[in-house]
């Protein structure tokens, strides 16, 4: 059976699922559409894997999109994802699959710990974000944006929340930032930065629900190879640092602060600022041993799922580091002192108040994840409940 | 070094993180003063247990190994137990509370200042402020306390009479500008100081964001149990925003003007977008805020303060001078230019290292003279933007309304001090109608 067969199996049987049991309990406040029975019971999307509701999330206004659909990966081509209720749309660029060297050789200049051994790893095929995630593009979301938007629209026209609106307004949002998180650096068009990763992977989830299309970020081995993008150099550019300056925002040429996404030059697979600008979260847990269980292997899309807090692994460098830390293969980890100036306890799940540097971008999979792999994608429900816990059940 | 350790060059001069600060302190001597004399052990209670004071008490702890938490007062129990879960999770026996040291409602305050501490941290709802510091300073407590530090012009009256018994005790005041004690902003408002701006002619100050929490109102709840839970959304629990959040910045404009403070202000300010659909009912303060202020020689400081979502947003000081100008942390524009490049530290772990290290060292350290003006400061703006009239300093101290019940009023079941009116909305202030003046 093929992937997109295999596909349109596990869709159907999600569908009939969600029928008896998750449809219904959904619009548990309102009239019920056809498709089920009320059972007066509360259905919370942040409890389930996106793909269990994908099929409710497909009924999105965003849903229609034909250069969004691939029946295979020679289907796939460049499409921008319109976010309902906003203005607002993610470019996103394929990605092909296939198999590239992870990490760097040992004689590369400024290699740092845990980019070795090289190893061979095949990738299946993604769609990735042209560009980091905006504030704009984030705000929709943080600032719950979409949901006044589509309420107002629906006000105007006198229609009622559908089961999909339902859906995307039930996702859970960060609460209130405290302060200004632009730290002044500008805001329109500029890459949204201190969140954790667990706010990115709602992020993820929230623009699944929005567009019927299954989001989620990159994990280190996809975002590497896309980085490269074909290429074996320390830079997808060559190995010099001398061009940086053509193709990346870093200490030298930055000036206190982050810049507008997509003013450098892209890579050869058409994407901006994967070096530099603000570094990436990516899903894997930062182990600098991780390269080495490989044993010299070929593995096919490894993940290093997370088992502790930190460290976790960012990619891509920032305006705030120099040259060598940029590079294709170079890797950091996340550190408790990104969250130095949250005042409280418990600190927040959803901000890194000092990780004036970090952003993410997303990717789409061709091939749908089983529920099984989407657990090691999407944020863990119990994050959220500890969270309303430790505060005394309030958020 | 690792590579979790490794760090940019600019963030490794940023960071400074919790554990290295504490172990700085590491060697420093006994405690000297009366009050921790012949014991190494600072005992602390804490009057106020949400996430800011819980993190308080954190960061005394990370200052401190010989720091220990002995009593925790709150009004609701779940915030109170959540407090010492969460602190013992960290802090493991040093942050063991007996139950018989837990007080709840309004009146725990005063078995916490009696079970025994030599430090209070005081982190309640602004408007409890000055009784709550009043009573510490009469029991010969040391004191944190959280910003601002009163809401009104008798909680104003009331801390500077504390402020001088304190002094006269010899008790050591912090207070929660911990903009004061970060060194980006300490050197660059020395070189305003030292005139690196010539004369200083005006300043600007921000507090624009996306807004604040608000929380329902739970089953059972009595008036006062809303009002107190939902706090920042009372004008009598927090001062509004313009105090709320907005007197970091007002302080360090104030901190430029040499810790003068204004003397006159008018503004105007309203409540647009906070309280609409779901939120209606649910609070009485304003969302947005633009106050004139001026100084006895004439410096004007501008102020803004807003909570709306998706406008522009800046939480920042400037100060402008004769011969350039400043963002007071970190850059100085102008004919003397200049940039701060040593390391940044974060405010809210430093000034519970600094006050310990004061503690230790049997130090005279009373934060809370600037705490009270600046904090009398915002509630002159409050007082112009609600009334829409021009607001003398001599004036409002002496004759502003007291807006938070006495002492007596504060249980569960008294009267609130504001009430919904027949449409169901709580009274937010009219310009032109309201009378920010007692009588």
């Amino acid at each position: 059976m093929t992937d997109v067969l295999r596909n349109a199996s596990r869709i159907r049987s999600a569908r009939i699922w969600l029928t008896g049991l998750l449809i219904g309990v959904l619009a548990a406040s309102a009239a019920i559409g056809a498709e089920g029975d009320a059972t007066g019971q509360t259905f919370d999307p942040n409890d389930w894997e996106a793909v269990k509701w994908l099929p409710l999330a497909r009924r999105s206004p965003a849903g229609e999109n034909p250069d969004a659909e691939a029946a295979d990966e020679a289907g796939m081509k460049a499409y921008a994802e319109a976010i309902p209720g906003t203005d607002l749309r993610i470019e996103m660029i394929p990605i092909p699959s296939g198999k590239f060297v992870m990490g760097s050789p040992e004689s590369e200049a400024g290699r740092g710990e845990g980019e070795g051994p090289q190893h061979e790893v095949e990738v299946d095929a993604f769609w990735m974000g042209k560009t980091e995630i905006t504030w704009e593009q984030y705000d929709a979301w943080s600032l719950k944006l979409d949901v006044t938007q589509r309420k107002m629209k629906r006000d105007a026209a006198g229609e009622d929340r559908t089961n999909w609106d339902k859906l995307v307004d039930a996702i859970a949002r960060p609460t209130n930032a405290y302060t200004d998180m632009t730290f002044g650096m500008g805001h329109d068009g500029y890459p949204a930065i201190c969140m954790t990763q667990f706010a990115a992977k709602v992020y993820c989830k929230w623009l699944t629900a929005n567009t019927g299309r299954y989001y989620r970020l990159p994990t280190e081995a996809e975002w590497e190879y896309a980085c490269r993008a074909g290429t074996t150099t320390a830079y997808s550019f060559g190995d010099s640092a001398d061009d940086l300056d053509e193709y990346a925002w870093y200490f030298d040429n930055s000036e206190d602060g982050y810049a507008k996404v997509g003013q450098k030059k892209p890579n050869p697979w058409g994407l901006h600022d994967m070096h530099g600008n603000v570094c990436e979260w990516v899903l894997d847990q930062y182990d600098p041993e991780f390269y080495k269980t490989h044993g010299g292997k070929t593995v096919r899309n490894p993940l290093n799922d997370p088992k502790t807090l930190f460290p976790r692994c960012v990619r891509g460098g920032s305006w705030l580091d120099d040259a060598e830390d940029l590079r294709s293969a170079a890797r950091r980890g996340s550190d408790p002192d990104w969250k130095m100036q949250d005042p409280q306890i418990p600190q927040s799940i959803w901000y890194l108040t000092d990780a004036e540097f970090l952003g993410f971008r997303v990717v789409r999979p061709l091939r749908m994840p089983t529920a099984d792999e989407a657990k090691l994608y999407e944020p863990d429900p119990q994050v959220i409940q500890d969270y309303r816990e430790a505060q005394g059940g309030k958020m | 070094m690792s590579e979790t350790q490794k760090r940019s060059r600019r963030e490794f001069l940023k960071v400074s993180s919790a554990a290295v600060t504490g172990a700085s302190l590491a060697g420093v001597g006994v405690a000297r003063n009366a009050h921790a004399a012949g014991s190494d052990v600072v005992k602390v209670a804490l009057i106020g247990s949400g996430g800011r004071g819980t993190g308080a008490v954190a960061q005394l702890m990370n200052a401190d190994d010989n720091v220990q938490l002995v009593a925790v007062a709150d009004a609701f129990e779940n915030r109170a137990m959540g407090a010492i879960a969460n602190l013992k999770k960290q802090y493991g026996d040093r942050a063991s509370v007996p139950q018989d040291r837990v007080f709840l409602g309004l009146q725990g305050y005063q078995d916490a200042i009696e079970s025994g501490c030599d430090l209070i941290v005081i982190a309640t709802p602004p408007g409890f402020r000055p009784v709550h510091y009043a009573a510490a300073v009469a029991a010969g407590k040391h004191i944190f306390m959280e910003k601002p530090c009163c809401v009104d012009a008798p909680g104003y009256r009331m801390l500077m009479e504390a402020n001088k018994r304190a002094d006269e005790k010899g008790l050591l005041v912090g207070v929660g500008l911990q903009r004061r004690h970060e060194p980006q902003y300490m050197e660059t408002i020395q070189r305003i100081h030292d005139g690196a701006l010539g004369e200083v002619q005006f300043l600007r100050v921000y507090w624009n964001g996306g807004g604040i929490w608000n929380r329902s109102r739970e089953e059972g709840m009595t008036e006062m149990q809303y009002q107190v839970h939902n706090w920042y959304h009372f004008c009598w629990l927090s001062g509004d925003n313009i105090c709320e959040q907005h007197i970091h910045n007002m302080d360090v404009g104030n901190w430029v003007m040499n810790d003068e403070h204004p003397v006159e202000a008018n503004g105007m300010g309203g409540c647009t977008a906070r309280y609409l659909g779901d939120l209606k009912g649910t609070g009485q303060i304003f969302d947005h805020h633009f106050v004139e202020f001026t100084y006895a020689d004439g410096t004007k400081m501008f102020s803004q303060c807003r909570h709306m979502k998706d406008c522009f947003n800046s939480v920042s000081e400037a100060a402008h001078g004769t011969e350039g100008t400043s963002d007071c942390s970190g850059r100085i524009e102008g004919k003397n230019g200049w940039r701060y490049d040593g390391k940044r530290v974060g405010g809210h772990q430093q000034e519970q290292t600094d006050l310990i290290a004061a503690l230790r060292a049997g130090k005279r350290y009373n934060e809370g003279w600037y705490g009270a003006n600046s904090s009398m400061t915002a509630v002159l703006g409050r007082m112009a933007n609600y009334s829409g009239k021009v607001v003398k300093w001599d004036e409002a101290v002496a004759k502003g309304a007291q807006i938070v019940p006495d002492p007596d009023q504060w249980t569960w079941d008294a009267k609130a001090p504001v009430e919904k009116d027949e449409n169901g909305d709580y009274p937010i202030p009219m310009p032109g109608v309201y009378s920010p003046f007692a009588g």
